[in-house]
């Protein structure tokens, strides 16, 4: 086993009790706009399909390629957007008083 | 990948924020700005990215043309899409990520006869991640389907069905094990993707569309493990980070939303298997469960709320809880919540019974509404808090001709956008039927004495 693999074992696991750790405590309120914010961090695929449309070669990879960088991206932005438009209700509010609403 | 240190340390600190992002997303003050700190790692790993690429131009336009034709794409989809649709948008997108990270996974696969190394984990967390990637596509798509109401919700079963989705599962693992002892060669590839999206579609089938938001919290995590199985077949750490961290608080998430719903996973997820599908009312009527939740959780709704209406009821007289409500009702509008009391003429043991009991607590006289003066609210305020009362706000008044309050007017609690009812068990009111309201998806129980309840929300409001 290389070292480069030990290491990115021990990050898997250590990813692992972050990942539960991290959100322990989420009110109700919060589980859609959290499901949606950690669908956009997985768009980081495109990280990947950058790298391997970069070394593709003849149609059929740079076919697929394309095809996956164009998904990670709606991945990716169409998840930060999202996620953002669901917690605008969170804005803070200026504090009006009783009886206004 | 060999990536020098400074690349490396960019990819690190996109983890980081990744993270902090990530954490600051499950709580109210800071989720928008998790979800933008989250955002910042995602520009920073894809600029550190694009400092290392150096292949054919060719390749690079191209996949310049994709990121500019996505970003639009999705930029605009999640903008103009109407609210209520937000469910199959998540869906959505996460399907397209699933998507991304098999075709990551098959283009390596295909490279390998050029020369490609393809040790045994690699092939193993290549197969790994077009399975995953490849159910979550499709099992995306009908969760979509069945949000958008493209396709019925009630579960889809037929006979034989366990043993053929058992099958499809099986031919799987025999084939990702053939694809990873050489030999089988590029074939087996695009059969293993062909067998996981029919799993995809089979798995997500059998679950009803209510249930979709936790299958689409589970459909997220799967990704995010495609996403971390990329991770180590192009031995990129930033993907197994991203991807680690989505699989596990995903998964963490699913769990907690089933626990919400008061059912288990297994039962989600299997539990139409072999039963004859009746029509929606029978087949609700066949899983009897309340949503109850936690002070803290319930406190962060109420403290987030821009109109609340309190429901008293005689539970509230018996646990003498006057002053708590007070409490409670007075710090919520310090937050900026508006506050009324919806008193039903027949609410506590005699009518006026709730006036005079929150006159007692110094309740502003002009904040206790009758029904008639409030009844029209309640499809406009963000929670019904019920404190105590039980028979006034049971809908069966309105819709079972058979039942012993039918015809009796009741509070329109059922209107709002969240019910909590505050009571301190399951047992009926003064009437002694069933409430259907306590099933109702917008409700959720807070069990205990009343005082006890209240105090614990006006602590929970004030740190929320």
């Amino acid at each position: 086993m290389t070292s480069q693999l030990v290491n990115e074992i021990s990050i898997f696991v250590l990813a692992v009790f972050l990942g539960f750790e991290v959100i322990s405590k989420v009110p109700t309120i919060l589980h859609t706009p959290l499901m949606s914010g950690s669908n956009a961090i997985h768009g980081v695929i495109l990280v990947g399909a950058m790298v391997i449309m970069a070394a593709a070669s003849g149609p059929l990879e740079l076919t697929l390629g394309f095809v996956a960088v164009l998904l990670a991206t709606i991945n990716m932005v169409g998840g930060y957007v999202v996620t953002d438009r669901m917690l605008e209700m969170f804005k803070s509010r200026g504090r009006p008083g009783p009886g206004q609403s | 990948m060999h990536l020098n240190s400074g690349i490396t340390l960019l990819f690190l600190l996109a983890g980081a924020l990744f993270i902090v992002g990530l954490h600051q997303l499950s709580s109210p003050r800071h989720a928008r700005s998790g979800n933008l700190v989250a955002a910042a790692g995602a520009l920073i790993a894809i600029l550190a990215t694009a400092l290392i690429l150096h292949h054919a131009t060719l390749n690079l336009i191209l996949m310049a043309l994709a990121i500019l034709i996505g970003i639009p794409i999705g930029a605009v989809a999640a903008r103009a899409v109407k609210m209520t649709a937000m469910p199959q948008m998540v869906a959505t997108f996460n399907g397209v990520g699933g998507g991304a990270a098999a075709l990551v996974a098959i283009i390596e696969m295909l490279m390998v006869p050029r020369g490609t190394s393809a040790s045994l984990l690699l092939s193993i967390s290549a197969v790994f991640a077009v399975v995953i990637g490849a159910v979550s596509f499709s099992g995306s798509g009908i969760a979509y389907a069945k949000l958008q109401e493209l396709m019925r919700g009630t579960p889809i079963t037929y006979p034989g069905q366990q043993p053929a989705n058992g099958t499809v599962a099986a031919a799987i693992v025999v084939v990702g094990v053939l694809v990873v002892v050489p030999g089988i060669g590029l074939l087996g590839v695009w059969v293993l993707l062909l067998l996981a999206l029919v799993l995809g579609v089979a798995f997500v089938l059998p679950i009803g569309g209510a249930d979709m938001p936790v299958v689409i919290s589970m459909l997220n995590a799967f990704t995010g493990l495609a996403v971390a199985g990329d991770g180590f077949v192009l031995g990129l750490p930033i993907l197994i980070i991203g991807g680690t961290l989505v699989g596990a608080s995903g998964t963490f998430l699913t769990m907690m939303m089933s626990n919400n719903m008061g059912r288990s996973l297994g039962n989600l997820l299997f539990g139409a298997f072999g039963k004859v599908q009746l029509g929606p009312e029978v087949a609700a009527a066949g899983q009897r469960s309340v949503r109850s939740g936690s002070a803290e959780d319930l406190g962060t709704l109420l403290a987030y709320s821009k109109r609340v209406i309190i429901v008293p009821g005689y539970g509230l007289a018996v646990a003498q809880a006057q002053h708590v409500v007070r409490d409670l009702a007075d710090t919520l509008e310090k937050r900026g919540v508006a506050v009324d009391y919806a008193i039903h003429p027949v609410a506590g043991r005699m009518p006026g019974h709730m006036n005079v009991l929150l006159a007692e607590a110094n309740v502003p006289y002009e904040q206790l509404k009758d029904m008639d003066e409030i009844n029209d609210d309640f499809k406009s305020a963000d929670v019904a808090l019920v404190v105590g009362a039980n028979d006034v706000v049971n809908p069966a008044a309105r819709s079972s001709p058979g039942s012993p309050i039918f015809g009796m007017p009741i509070l329109n609690a059922d209107q709002a956008h969240n019910i909590v009812f505050l009571k301190r068990s399951m047992r009926p009111g003064f009437a002694g039927i069933d409430n259907e309201l306590l099933y109702d998806p917008k409700t959720v129980m807070l069990f205990g004495d009343a005082k006890d309840s209240l105090t614990k929300l006006v602590a929970a409001v004030k740190v929320a």
